[in-house]
């Protein structure tokens, strides 16, 4: 990895104000697969992302959490270039970038470039590796497709150094392995490598250490942020889990972004969206997260009315959590809050943040 | 120094399952994957046991039902005992009795229900096979069943009347909870039943099992990795290293006051929302494979307060307190030394912990 090249590429590209990416109303709608005897019906939509807007700056950090189907690893492959949106944009520095691969306008940055300045790490290292590839073979790729003039001595010693720089000691010993000879830990550590070796501005690490036991999450969770200070690279993080979300996200001076049914229900740095969650949904995460301190440690009553999400085929008018909310109104049924806040605080689509809503005086919902 | 006593996991006034020796080998003895682990289940109790990927703690499930997957070779003494007062020498089972103990007097939950599906049944089928394969009267084990669907907040006619793809994760996780309680046992055994997923379903889910557990007076085994998880329901937990158990105690004093420096660090290295972020640490090296466990504790070379006593010989359960057992030679000098990093309530003082000192 050569730090020079890095500083080089950014130097170019930061003359402007542009974010590293931003989204606007970006959605990403998918057709629900059909069984034959539906073939003439209209086909059921499933709003995996809902409209969505966001920037994410150069070395940001943002975590995204939610549950099963809530659209996170919809939004984190929009925001790399890997999903198309069915409407609204996505920009790199400036470029739309499905304007880039399908030609549209002026394309100031080519498509290729785009797409290998944002990389992701999947959740299961394991099958993201050529099992048939000795680790040497795999890190070589990229460095071939990065650096195409560096022969096979420099190639190796630059993977070596990473390797080392990643915990696998001996070097050597590791880079001559196939996949399958290593832990799980350490087929994340080379697939982190691997993303690394493209030099990119963001990685999507999408549920990357939600396979890890529990004993080595916070291991690679600081190694990912260890190297974000080395290389300069923002990551964007799904996790289901809110714990980890605020470690990775505090450490790494981020953000946390709760999704629920497609649509971002509050963002806000780490710490305050922690402390003083605004919205109900929030809480619900909290009260999900498993908390040692002994007084909280019983399985109490969980602040929402259902344990199920509803089919994201239908989804409830309003604000979609009001068939959960423990705190829904008639008004919360009848219509949508925006995502409100000053664009750089702590922002939440909760009609209770606002003090005068008509919310106030409308009827508790009942079941 | 504390004299070596024996504390003794197999101690306890209502055994349901006693578990001595059980050791489980493959290779032809040259792989242990369970060593020598002893402990007894209490009537009516929640054991939480805990750890990490290839601790041993699926096989320690897997022995309580003699259901180790060949070529794997179980020894030791397995007893059940039945509600009414006789013991079942579980070992000493033939195929037909072994089938009739795992469904109607300890079921087992394993993770991905969809592996425990059969895909091409719908939901009801299932039970009513179950049921009569067990000569229960159909139509009243189906109204039981739809009270349990109903227990874990679903709505028993879409859910019978659905396959098992239709259903969402955590659905078909219930579905298979409320499938194996069906012919009303008497002790659950769950092997990480919620590792597939998300967190706020796992904790719905416990919350579930909890108020099963108490309306039908169940015993619950429950197994993961997940320690903080598992101690919402558990009423006593175990930690398992390196196919033994090495600490077994009441929650309570498991979380606040542990002894093994081995269940102290993975303590801190949990993700927690309320802990200094600086404190949380990994736990430095690797747990050993099953064909090189080091002799003396296994647990040595990682541990910070090994000594050449730990690495010649291999410590025993102390006695570390009430109901509270501790494979360390220095459970003292871990719990003054190694500071757990989070507020875990009154737990020192919950447990009447004046033995300590001795």
């Amino acid at each position: 990895m050569s730090q020079t090249d890095h500083v080089a590429d950014t130097a170019t590209q930061t003359d402007s104000d542009e974010p590293l990416i931003a989204l606007e109303n970006a959605e990403v709608h998918f057709e629900k697969e059909q069984g034959m005897l539906d073939f003439f019906e209209d086909p059921e939509i499933v709003k995996a992302v809902d409209g969505i807007s966001l920037d994410i700056e150069e070395n940001d950090v943002l975590a995204l959490v939610g549950e099963s189907g809530c659209g996170k690893s919809t939004l984190g492959k929009a925001t790399i270039g890997l999903q198309r949106p069915t409407a609204g944009t996505v920009r790199y520095r400036g470029q739309d970038i499905w304007a880039a691969k399908d030609g549209r306008g002026d394309v100031e940055i080519p498509f290729d470039e785009i797409r290998s300045s944002l990389q992701i790490i999947h959740q299961d290292p394991g099958s993201s590796l050529n099992p048939n590839q000795r680790i040497l073979e795999i890190l070589s790729r990229p460095i071939s497709l990065t650096h195409p003039n560096a022969g096979r001595a420099e190639r190796r010693e630059r993977i070596y150094s990473l390797l080392e720089r990643v915990g696998m000691n001996p070097a050597p010993d590791f880079a001559d392995r196939y996949p399958h000879q290593l832990s799980g830990g350490e087929q994340q550590r080379v697939a982190l490598s691997r993303a690394l070796l493209m030099n990119p501005d963001l990685i999507l690490a999408d549920e990357a250490i939600s396979a890890l036991d529990v004993s080595l999450r916070v291991e690679m969770m600081d190694l990912m942020l260890d190297l974000q200070d080395d290389f300069d690279t923002s990551f964007v993080f799904i996790s289901h889990d809110l714990s980890n979300a605020r470690y990775f996200a505090e450490h790494g001076n981020g953000r946390i972004g709760v999704m629920y049914l497609g649509e971002i229900v509050e963002l806000g740095p780490a710490e305050q969206l922690i402390e003083e969650p605004a919205h109900p949904y929030t809480n619900v995460l909290r009260w999900a997260t498993p908390d040692l301190s002994l007084d909280a440690a019983g399985a109490s009553e969980p602040p929402m009315r259902k344990i199920d999400i509803p089919d994201p085929v239908n989804p409830p008018s309003g604000c979609r959590f009001h068939t959960r909310c423990p705190e829904a109104r008639e008004a919360c049924r009848e219509s949508q809050p925006a995502l409100t806040g000053e664009p750089a605080a702590h922002r939440t689509a909760c009609f209770r943040s606002q003090p005068d809503h008509e919310y106030w005086d409308s009827a508790p919902l009942e079941d | 120094m504390a004299t070596r006593r024996q504390g003794d996991p197999t101690a306890a006034n209502d055994p349901v399952i006693e578990m001595h020796n059980a050791r489980v080998t493959y290779d032809d003895g040259e792989t242990f994957v369970l060593d020598d682990v002893s402990m007894a289940i209490e009537r009516s109790e929640v054991v939480g046991v805990v750890g990490e990927s290839g601790s041993g703690k699926s096989m320690f499930a897997s022995a309580m039902l003699d259901a180790i997957p060949d070529p794997g070779r179980l020894s030791g003494d397995i007893r059940y005992h039945k509600a009414d007062g006789t013991t079942i020498d579980v070992l000493e089972l033939d195929q037909e009795e072994l089938r009739q103990f795992r469904w109607e007097e300890v079921a087992m939950v394993f993770q991905g229900a969809m592996s425990s599906f059969n895909p091409t049944m719908k939901v009801e089928g299932h039970f009513r096979e179950t049921l009569k394969a067990h000569d229960t009267h159909v139509t009243e084990g189906m109204e039981f069943a739809r009270e349990l669907l109903t227990d874990l907040y679903l709505d028993p006619e879409r859910v019978l009347d659905s396959y098992p793809h239709e259903l969402s994760g955590g659905m078909q996780q219930r579905a298979l909870i409320a499938l194996s309680l069906v012919l009303e046992p008497n002790v659950l055994v769950m092997d990480e039943p919620t590792a597939a997923l998300d967190l706020l379903m796992q904790r719905s889910i416990l919350m579930l099992l909890q108020e099963l557990q108490e309306k039908y007076d169940l015993t619950m085994v429950f197994i993961t990795h997940d320690l903080p998880l598992v101690a919402a329901l558990a009423d006593r937990m175990a930690v398992m290293y390196a196919f033994s158990l090495i600490e077994v105690a009441p929650r309570d004093r498991l979380i606040g006051n542990s002894g093994h420096p081995y269940t102290r660090a993975l303590l801190n290295s949990t993700p927690n929302l309320d802990a200094p972020l600086e404190e949380m640490r990994a736990i430095e090296g690797q747990s050993p494979a099953p064909v090189n466990v080091p002799s003396g504790c296994s647990y040595a070379p990682r541990c910070p307060l090994a000594t050449d006593e730990c690495r010649a010989d291999d410590p025993g359960f102390y006695d570390s307190g009430s109901e509270h057992s501790t494979a360390c030679h220095h459970w003292e000098q871990a719990r003054e030394t190694i500071d757990l990093n989070f507020e875990a309530g009154d737990g020192d003082s919950t447990g009447s912990d004046t033995e300590t000192e001795s």
